[in-house]
């Protein structure tokens, strides 16, 4: 029987990872990426999971071994956040490469400097155009349903990308909510063992990311329609998931409250149950406001974006991560879609950098903003919510 | 020729490019002092030492000349000499 608790989010994903049955789990601690793996190696320890849980010093290590378990035709996972992250990179780019549908928790932890371990995107953005496929998910039971989908996504033959789960560190990770945990005969219904293209045996010995020369545009363009692909992908196995286990989170975006709405925010991840209550608030005093979540960040859903806004006045994009020197990467890429169509305006707030809290009252003032800005018909570029100018 | 996903090719394709002529130092072994002991072909790099009558033989086909057999041999067996072309 499934069997509802109140867990924390950590252990929620880790219910889920269990429940995906990786041979070869490898991590190494860093905030708030850790009680995921405690959990798993715990699961281990207990013989609740049969996976080989590999002890390593570093992130590099732990996405190399994951990524050569990957090649010896295993299902593998690790997780990590912040400057972990950014360890990983070197090997990310080159499982992406390489077409090992590895499956990554990225718990959201700013970066340094300066240091701090409060939670906004900077990380996981950072390796957008890893070849990953990112899903960044609102709650615990999201996170648990997105994990059990993203292996189904990376595996597929069609895809085999690495699939990337952006979870708010500390705000999902360490936050006790009620979640549904769903029977193992359920979820390998769902999930079918892993059937790789090729691995490594000393038998019949292969090489992975071989070297190319005059042929490296085309893999890149392999690797774009395999993007591509994912859209629909991503689409159909939410929409499986519902199928069996009755929830749905949207495929690439989840639509909220847009109905007729003239402003709609648009944003990723845990700030998306803020600014629902917000919505909600509004829409009761007479606001024609909705939300959008963008579940897939890579790929880009710029049609589904499109279609969802396309009838509001004005959108404003909220971006919990900076691309410095240009601005926020959802409104950077929400503006390019956008492009040669007839199109709201578009207004863009970096917020939540550094783990500023995000209010209700935060996402009422960004409307408001909004509706001014329609009013005066003037667009600022982007702005920083909450700036505290008088300690600059 | 046709693209695999994943760049994956069938293993050892990288021996029909011989990349000796890279070095500009060579190893010699000096079979005398060589023990056969082995601890130089974990060393190399690129896989060119071979234990063949308990003496180390090097394949100057592929050796680049990097010097770490040299520096890892207990025996002082191997000496790098500096080669021109
Ligand atoms: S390490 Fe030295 S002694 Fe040992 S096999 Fe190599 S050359 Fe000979
Ligand atoms: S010089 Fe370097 S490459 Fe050549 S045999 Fe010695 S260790 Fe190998």
């Amino acid at each position: 029987m499934s069997k509802k608790a109140v867990i924390e989010g950590s252990m929620a994903v880790a219910e889920a990872v269990k429940a995906c049955r990786p041979k070869v789990i490898s991590a190494y601690p860093i905030s708030p990426q850790t009680h995921i793996v405690e959990d798993l190696a715990k699961m281990i320890a207990d013989k609740e999971l049969d996976s080989t849980m590999v002890r390593v010093d570093s992130e590099f290590s732990a996405a190399s071994v994951i990524c050569g378990a990957s090649a010896t035709g295993v299902r593998a996972y690790t997780a990590s956040s912040s400057q972990g992250l950014l360890l990983m990179t070197e090997v990310l780019f080159n499982t992406a490469g390489m077409r090992l549908p590895i499956v990554i928790t990225g718990v959201n932890r700013t970066i340094s400097a300066p240091i701090t371990i409060q939670p906004d995107h900077q990380d996981t953005m950072t390796l957008r155009d890893a070849g990953l496929i990112q899903l960044y998910v609102e709650n615990s039971q999201e996170a648990y349903a997105t994990h059990i989908q993203a292996f189904k996504i990376a595996e597929d033959r069609e895809i085999l990308l690495p699939v990337m789960v952006c979870m708010d560190g500390w705000i999902l990770t360490h936050s006790f909510e009620p979640v549904e945990i769903y029977d193992q005969e359920l979820v390998d219904k769902f999930l079918p063992e892993y059937d790789p293209l090729y691995c490594l045996d000393p038998e019949k010995p292969i090489t992975y990311g071989s070297y190319a020369d005059n042929e490296v545009m085309e893999f890149r363009y392999m690797m774009q329609e395999a993007m591509e692909r994912a859209k629909d992908k991503i689409q159909d196995v939410a929409l499986e998931y519902k199928e069996l286990f009755g929830e749905y989170y949207g495929g690439l975006i989840e639509e909220y409250r847009t109905e007729g709405a003239d402003v709609i925010v648009v944003a990723m991840g845990s700030v998306l149950g803020t600014i629902k209550d917000a919505v909600d608030e509004m829409r009761e005093n007479g606001q024609k406001v909705g939300a959008i979540k963008v579940r897939s960040y890579r790929p880009f859903p710029a049609e589904e974006l499109y279609n969802a806004v396309k009838d509001a006045s004005i959108i404003a994009v909220l971006d919990k991560s900076l691309s410095i020197g240009q601005g926020g990467p959802l409104a950077t890429d929400t503006k390019a879609a956008f492009y040669n169509k007839k199109a709201p305006k578009v207004a863009s707030f970096m917020a939540g950098l550094g783990g500023r809290e995000v209010t209700k009252e935060t996402i009422k003032n960004i409307v408001y903003k909004c509706k001014k800005a329609l009013e005066l018909n003037i667009v600022a570029d982007m702005e920083f919510v909450d700036l505290r100018r008088e300690i600059i | 020729m046709k693209l695999t996903v994943g760049a994956v090719v069938k293993a050892g394709t990288s021996k029909v490019n011989k990349t000796g002529n890279w070095r500009s130092f060579r190893p010699v072994v000096n079979k005398d002092l060589c023990n056969g002991c082995g601890i130089c072909t974990f060393f190399c790099p690129d896989s060119s030492i071979q234990i063949t009558e308990k003496k180390s033989n090097i394949n100057y086909d592929y050796c680049k000349g990097c010097g770490i057999c040299a520096k890892e041999c207990p025996q002082g067996a191997i000496k790098m000499e500096e080669e021109r072309t």
